[in-house]
This record gives C-alpha cells, sequence and structure tokens, in this order.
C-alpha cells in the first residue's frame, strides 16, 4: 500500500484561549483523491486544513507529510476569494512564481495556461473589482494551482456563491483534478457538494471536533448531470445526510 | 441618441462643482454688497474686490511669499512622507522599534506646535524652525496611518504568504505596502493640510520674532500697519495654497487607487 501523502494520527489542537478544536483525530490523505471533511460549523474542518498546511501545529498526536514542504507544494483556497485587489489577474496568479524568485517573462506561459484553463484567457488584465464572485473564485484556484501542486486545500470556496455558478465551478473543479492529478481536500457543510465531488467523504462531529464515519462515494469519473440525478447520488447523498445527522444529534445530547 | 429610460440631467461635473461655486458666489456677493451699502471702512473690512485689487498691487510682495510658505510646506510634507513611511516600515518589521519610538511620536502629535515654536527659533535659523514645525505636524498623520494600513492586510492573504514561505521583506513590498497605500494617502491628505497649518503657525512665531518671510509673517506685518485688505489678501492665498495641496494630494489618490479601491474608484463596478 502507498504511503499516504498527509497523516494525521491522534492529532489533537487546542487553542490559546483553551478552545479544544480537535481531539483524537485519525486520518490519512491518500495521493490522488478527492476528500471531503463534511461537517456543521466550529468542527474543526478548517483546523485540520490549517495543520496540513502548516499554518497551525498540532497540540498532541502527529502529522507526518508524505512530500517535500517546498514552496508551491500545497495550494490553498479560501472561502472568500482573497485576491490581491491592486493586483491584475494575471499578477495575482503570478504570486506564488514571483515568491518563488521566477521572472514575470518565464512565468508568463504558465500562468497564462493555467489562466485559460479556468476559463479566464481573457481576462488577464482585469483587476479583482472587475470580476464577477464566480470568476474571482476561479482566479484563486488558479493561483493555488499554477505552481502545480501535489496537494490542493479548499475551505468551503463556493459556500457564497449562487447554486448554478457553484455546480459550475463543482464539475470545472473535478476537469481540473482530471487534468492536474492533484490531490484535492474539500471543506463543505453542503451534503450534496461532498457526495457530487468526493471519492471519500469524512463526516465530522464537533465539540471537540472529530471524524466520526468515511463513507466511499465509487461512482466513477468523470461525473455531470447524469450523476446528480442518478439514483445512486440520492442514496449517497441519504447516507451522508443520516450520518451527519445522527453526528449533530449526539453531540446535542 | 440617449437610450429609452435613461435619465436626463445636467452633467456630472456641474452636479459637483456648481452648488459649492454658487454658493462661494453667494456670499462673496452679499459682503461686497454689506460693504458698499454700508459704507464700510476697508481698515474695518475691506470688500472683494478690493482684496483681489490688492492682490494685484501687492504682488511683488505677497507672491514672493507665498512660495517661500509653499516651499517650506512641500518640503516639510516630504520630510514627514520619508520619517513617517520609514518608521511606519519600521514598526511593521520590528515590534520592539515600535514600542521604543511610538511614545515620543505621541508626545510631540500631543504638544501644541505653537508652544513649541518658540522654542525651535531660539536653538535654529528661523526657516529651519518653520520647517521643523510643519515636518512635526504632518509627521504623525501619515506615520499613524501608514502603520494601520500595514498592520491591516487581509489576514487570509498574509496566511497565503506564509503558505508560499514569503520572506519578511516579499511580504512587505508585494502584501503589507500595496494594503497600506490608502491608508497612506488618507494620512498624506491630512498631513498637507496639516503641512501649511503648521508652517503658517511657525511663520506666525517668527514674525512675532522678528524673523521670517512668508505668509503668515505678512499677514502679522500687515495687522501691525493696520493694511487689512493685504491681511485678507495673504489669507486668501493661503486658502487657495490649502485648496490647491488638497486637490493635488486627491488628484493622486485617484490616479493610484482609482482602478482597485472602492474609495477612489466610481459608482460603476
Amino acid at each position: 500500500m502507498t504511503k499516504p501523502l498527509v497523516s494525521l494520527r491522534n492529532a489533537g489542537k487546542i487553542y490559546r484561549n483553551g478552545t479544544v478544536a480537535l481531539a483524537g483525530l485519525d486520518l490519512d490523505v491518500r495521493a490522488g483523491e478527492f476528500l471531503t471533511l463534511l461537517g456543521p460549523s466550529g468542527c474543526g474542518k478548517s483546523t485540520i486544513l490549517r495543520l496540513i498546511a502548516g499554518l497551525d501545529s498540532v497540540s498532541s498526536g502527529t502529522l507526518t507529510r508524505g512530500f517535500s514542504q517546498a514552496r508551491g507544494n500545497i495550494g490553498f483556497v479560501f472561502q472568500d476569494p482573497t485576491l490581491m485587489p491592486w493586483a491584475s489577474v494575471f499578477d495575482n496568479v503570478f504570486l506564488g512564481l514571483r515568491l518563488q524568485g521566477i521572472s514575470r517573462h518565464d512565468a508568463a506561459p504558465v500562468v497564462n495556461d493555467m489562466l485559460a484553463l479556468v476559463g479566464l484567457g481573457a481576462e488577464t488584465a482585469a483587476f479583482p473589482r472587475e470580476l464577477s464572485g464566480g470568476m474571482r473564485m476561479r482566479v484563486s484556484i488558479a493561483r493555488a494551482l499554477v505552481s502545480r501542486p501535489p496537494l490542493l486545500l479548499l475551505d468551503e470556496p463556493f459556500a457564497a456563491l449562487d447554486e448554478i455558478t457553484r455546480f459550475k465551478l463543482n464539475d470545472d473543479l473535478l476537469t481540473l483534478q482530471g487534468a492536474l492529478a492533484t490531490t484535492i481536500v474539500f471543506v463543505t457543510h453542503s451534503v450534496y457538494e461532498s457526495v457530487y465531488l468526493s471519492h471519500r467523504i469524512a463526516v465530522m462531529a464537533a465539540r471537540p471536533g472529530r471524524i466520526v464515519e468515511e463513507i466511499a462515494i465509487s461512482a466513477p469519473s468523470p461525473r455531470g448531470q447524469a450523476f446528480r440525478t442518478s439514483a445512486a447520488y440520492a442514496d449517497a447523498c441519504a447516507q451522508a445526510s443520516q450520518t451527519l445527522q445522527n453526528a449533530m444529534d449526539e453531540v446535542l445530547k | 441618441m440617449k437610450p429609452f429610460g435613461a435619465a436626463w440631467g445636467p452633467p456630472r461635473w456641474a452636479v459637483r462643482y456648481a452648488p459649492p461655486i454658487l454658493v462661494f458666489l453667494a456670499v462673496l456677493a452679499a459682503w461686497e454688497a454689506y460693504v458698499r451699502l454700508r459704507h464700510v471702512p476697508p481698515y474695518i473690512l475691506p470688500s472683494p474686490t478690493l482684496v483681489l485689487e490688492t492682490l494685484g498691487t501687492d504682488r511683488g510682495i505677497l507672491f514672493p511669499a507665498l512660495l517661500v510658505t509653499l516651499k517650506t510646506t512641500l518640503s516639510a510634507l516630504a520630510a514627514a512622507v520619508l520619517g513617517g513611511v520609514g518608521l511606519a516600515v519600521l514598526f511593521a518589521q520590528w515590534q520592539w522599534v515600535e514600542r521604543s519610538f511610538l511614545p515620543f511620536a505621541i508626545v510631540l502629535q500631543v504638544t501644541p506646535i505653537i508652544a513649541i515654536a518658540p522654542l525651535l527659533l531660539i536653538y535654529l535659523e528661523a526657516p529651519m524652525a518653520v520647517l521643523v514645525c510643519a515636518f512635526l505636524v504632518a509627521f504623525f498623520p501619515i506615520l499613524s496611518n501608514t502603520a494601520l494600513g500595514l498592520a491591516s492586510a487581509d489576514r487570509n492573504l498574509i496566511d497565503l504568504f506564509k503558505l508560499y514561505r514569503a520572506t519578511r521583506w516579499q511580504t512587505l513590498i508585494y502584501l503589507r505596502l500595496p494594503a497600506a497605500l490608502p491608508y497612506f494617502l488618507g494620512g498624506l491628505r491630512i498631513g498637507g493640510g496639516l503641512a501649511l497649518i503648521g508652517a503658517i503657525a511657525a511663520e506666525l512665531a517668527a514674525g512675532n520674532a522678528g524673523k521670517g518671510a512668508g505668509l503668515a509673517f505678512r499677514i502679522a506685518e500687515a495687522g501691525y500697519r493696520l493694511n487689512i485688505p493685504r491681511m485678507f489678501a495673504a489669507l486668501a492665498l493661503i486658502s487657495l495654497a490649502g485648496i490647491a495641496i488638497y486637490a493635488a494630494l486627491a488628484a493622486l489618490s485617484a490616479a493610484l487607487l482609482g482602478h482597485w479601491h472602492d474609495s477612489a474608484a466610481g459608482p460603476e463596478r
């Protein structure tokens, strides 16, 4: 069996104010998979992403990475597009490469290719304020993927978007994963989105944050409208929804 | 042809500038009428036309003085930008610098410049003392606004820079400085006005000490001679200088922020 890309063992996170965000967490992220962390607000989903990204450290247990932590090896997409408003679309996507010391001239083909891949090839000179919410999120995804990281972390990236844009970006994200063979860890509290996108769903409960069940989604790729309307999709949604409900009931007991 | 449903109205520049211009002209007309109808002598209150006439007749005295004041103001503002931005950057990079220097910057800010000016005039040559006074009042708003801007960069972007393992200086250049630009420009606009006020206050103090060459000195001198029209003419020049500085800095803000920041961009998105 291949070594996981990221492995958390009995991991815990306690913040300075004493809040126990995570406790006894065991989770493997396998190369090439689309893993979704599904759970209610405050269950520690975003904390797991921050731990994996190295933006925070575990308070107990271990976190090991099966890849180098060199610059550009992890892409991160936040809930908000988090673009630099003073910079053009090109310069926003160029950021990671610029920080690696790559010149604009050398980076231009890579940046332009990535922008074309997310459907923004004609918007390179635009500024974020001139773009729609969906387009800004595409820029954010392009920025995260421009260095072709082996691991992409997305923290509820589509939560603030309308449903039509969200469906479109769901499909685009799956296409990008297929094209770039990137491992994705995706955070959401939408059961439907998690089932549509994932190979595997880790359902979480709060207080303290922990994984209560893992659900494998066996539907083949590429997925599309046919999958959204299939019985398999409905069954998987029902299962994930029930598991999530059980997890929330357990917390309320 | 206007599209169907498009609202008719005067041009935008007229909507923006016509009301204050009309109010200003109305005040001048009322002032002129009052002076003429009540036969108010010019050593009590000169009419606007007399003030305008004095601007022409005394131009050999007033305009060189205006140049002196403007030179002092702009030199002080330039020094305040260099000092304020430089110190704010040091604050952002090393907290011990902020802890060490901020109290002194606040002491300078809260001490009235009119109380400092006579002391400076003892220790420095008059032009240098005036320059230092103007610098002191312009410095703090630029420092505090820029420091606030440098500390206000988006937390997620700061995390992103950490994730990309950006160096401290990369984070400063590519994130903190651009994020601080609107704050700095806000401080610059305040500092521009204050530099003029500081220069005028210090010139008045210098004038009282019998030294000086700026507009405020000319006001004090004209006051001693009861030349009230010249006082008003000098005052008008000071106001115009202040408006010009503000307009120039507002134009700079629009040029630097117009394409990305909501404070300078138009209503269209």
